[in-house]
């Protein structure tokens, strides 16, 4: 084995006995869904910024920016605005939710819409959206990891990577299973140290070697502009509004994602919170940085094929650094994928148990955490199963209509913290309209993330996720009007005014 | 004194200074060989982080959990 392989394993081996150690953290009893999904509640400043770290700025985010930044140039560069302006969002948005959630006892954001709208039909509508959503992110996790191991060849590589990556889930779902959310959270801080040791070290490294920035978005620029299809270091001025929407789409759903929730769940309290929507945007700049690959692997003339961009920032590294530390970066992404895979997991399955298998009520019996418990192990199952079948190019385009899918609960949930005029059933409708509008619109488009709306003679082209809300919204409200008049019964709210302050 | 929630109205900046490509989009001034987009975008990484500690700052409840 390479030196590289050596370290590689050394780390995931040294992360998963963590993993399975976190179990004994806090000496908790794990049959209780507020400690196995939630560490109790019990996570302060420092833990819950590592733990949502590790959470949101995943292994796939790190290796698809570059890897889109390589292939589109400067429209990728989205996610830098996008992963600024979520964090004003979280601070709104959050910390209203952190506060009833932990008055009332809820695990999952359709907990709340259950409580407040008492409608069973949209609790569920809005638990199978946040699963649905969560399945092919867990399963890009997957593509980062397989990403690295196929660059790491031998055994790693072998038959396209599937023994070892159903190793890695099967440890991972074990420990998950063990330990819950103390596994991933004990192991972020291992998978942000690795992160942040690798891109800093990049970033200092790898410019320098190319002749400096200036040179490196030359060269970008002189390549992009050659493709057959050329693409710019610029916005082409059509993109401007792709761009807004693309970052404030993603904005928006960021935190209604079941695991950022799961994340923000497990905060001690307000404070801790609030914090974190000052802090986290370090990591942003983070990933600000490690986009500027993706220009560097230009300059360095790395070339290849659009199916296979996800490797260049591999190849990067393989290129510049030193065998050994290759392996530290190629750590970095594979357990930096499993950190977020393992909370992903959780999310789904508290949603599942609590709010499609058990109705919830404010007495959680054992069995909804042995259920969540067992789901989780479904979950990894499922994610291995996606990638087994699915081609990679379609499981990024599941990752991105999931996103879509997901912003629809955003006037449930979102809306419903603030204002209660909405009719659970318009709700239901709207949510309906969206996942159709979604749908439709990225079967249109060929599967991309983008839909051209055309309008008065112009052509305008944005994020799907956001026209979908727009359908959603103006649905809802219509709806809402109309069964008014017809009397209908608005649903029992068992939140009172108290809850929310 | 005005209510500290006003101040929350700081955290309007960030989305005007983003959302509008018009006013970044172009290569100069450079920073460190960074063309503007690209630094300044950047750059807002960080105001944006130090206005979300002021604002959590001046908002804080002294009863807070």
């Amino acid at each position: 084995m390479s030196s590289g392989s050596i370290v590689l394993v050394t780390l995931v081996a040294a992360v998963t006995i963590v993993g399975f150690l976190a179990a004994r953290w806090g000496r908790a009893n794990l049959t209780s869904i507020e400690e196995w999904a939630l560490g109790g509640r019990r996570f302060g400043t420092v833990v819950s910024w590592f733990l949502l770290g590790g959470d949101l700025y995943t292994a796939y985010t790190f290796v698809a920016v570059p890897a889109l930044i390589y292939g589109v140039g400067a429209l990728a560069f989205f996610a830098v605005p996008y992963a600024t302006i979520a964090y004003p969002i979280a601070l709104i948005v959050l910390v209203r939710f952190w506060g009833i959630a932990r008055k009332r006892g809820y695990v999952t954001t359709a907990d709340f819409v259950r409580d407040r709208y008492g409608d069973r039909a949209l609790e569920i509508a809005v638990a199978v959206t946040g699963v649905a959503a969560a399945m092919p992110y867990i399963a890009l996790q997957l593509v980062g990891m397989k990403v690295v191991f196929a660059q790491f060849g031998g055994l790693f590589a072998a038959h396209d990577g599937l023994p070892a990556l159903t190793v890695a889930f099967a440890l991972l779902a074990a420990y998950t299973y063990t330990s819950g959310l103390r596994a991933p959270a004990l192991i972020a801080f291992v998978k942000d140290a690795l992160i942040y040791v690798t891109v800093i070290a990049a970033i200092l490294v790898i410019p320098g070697k190319l002749g400096g920035w200036a040179h490196v978005f030359a060269a970008s620029a002189a390549v992009l502009a050659a493709r057959p299809k050329p693409a710019s270091i610029f916005l082409a001025q059509p993109q401007y509004f792709t761009y807004a929407t693309m970052a404030f789409g993603s904005a928006l759903s960021l935190f209604i994602y079941p695991h950022s929730i799961t994340s923000v769940l497990a905060a001690r309290s307000k404070d801790v919170i609030r914090r974190n929507a000052a802090l986290l945007p370090v990591y942003s700049l983070l990933l600000g940085l490690l986009a500027l690959l993706g220009y560097c692997a230009l300059a360095a003339g790395i070339k290849v094929g659009p199916q296979e961009s996800s490797s260049v920032v591999p190849l990067l590294f393989a290129r510049f650094f030193p065998d050994w530390f290759a392996g530290v970066a190629g750590a970095a992404v594979v357990i930096g994928a499993l950190v977020p895979a393992a909370i992903m997991c959780i999310g789904a399955a508290n949603l599942f148990a609590s709010n499609v298998f058990r109705e919830f009520s404010a007495e959680r019996a054992p069995v909804e955490t042995r259920v969540a418990r067992l789901l989780t192990i479904a979950m990894c199952a499922g994610a291995l199963l996606v990638i087994f079948f699915l081609p990679v190019p379609y499981a990024i385009d599941f990752q991105l209509l999931g996103g879509a899918l997901m912003l629809q609960i955003f006037p449930a949930f979102v809306l419903g913290l603030w204002t209660r005029r909405f009719h659970p059933r318009a709700l239901l409708a709207g949510w309906a309209a969206g996942l159709i509008a979604s749908c439709a619109m990225a079967y249109s488009g060929g599967f991309g993330s983008n839909f051209t709306l055309h309008l008065f003679g112009n052509a305008v082209t944005g994020f799907i996720a956001l026209y979908a809300l727009f359908v959603n919204l103006i649905v809802a409200t219509a709806a809402t009007a109309i069964f008014q008049k017809l009397g209908l019964h608005a649903g029992l709210d068992r939140t009172s005014a108290g809850d929310y302050a | 004194m005005k209510s500290p929630r006003a101040w929350y109205a700081l955290l309007i900046l960030p989305f005007a200074g983003t959302l509008l490509p018009w006013i970044y989009n172009r290569a100069e001034p450079a920073l460190f060989g960074l063309p503007f987009f690209y630094w300044y975008q950047l750059a807002w990484v960080i105001v944006t982080s130090a206005l979300l500690g002021l604002v959590v700052y001046l908002t804080r409840e002294r009863d807070d959990v």
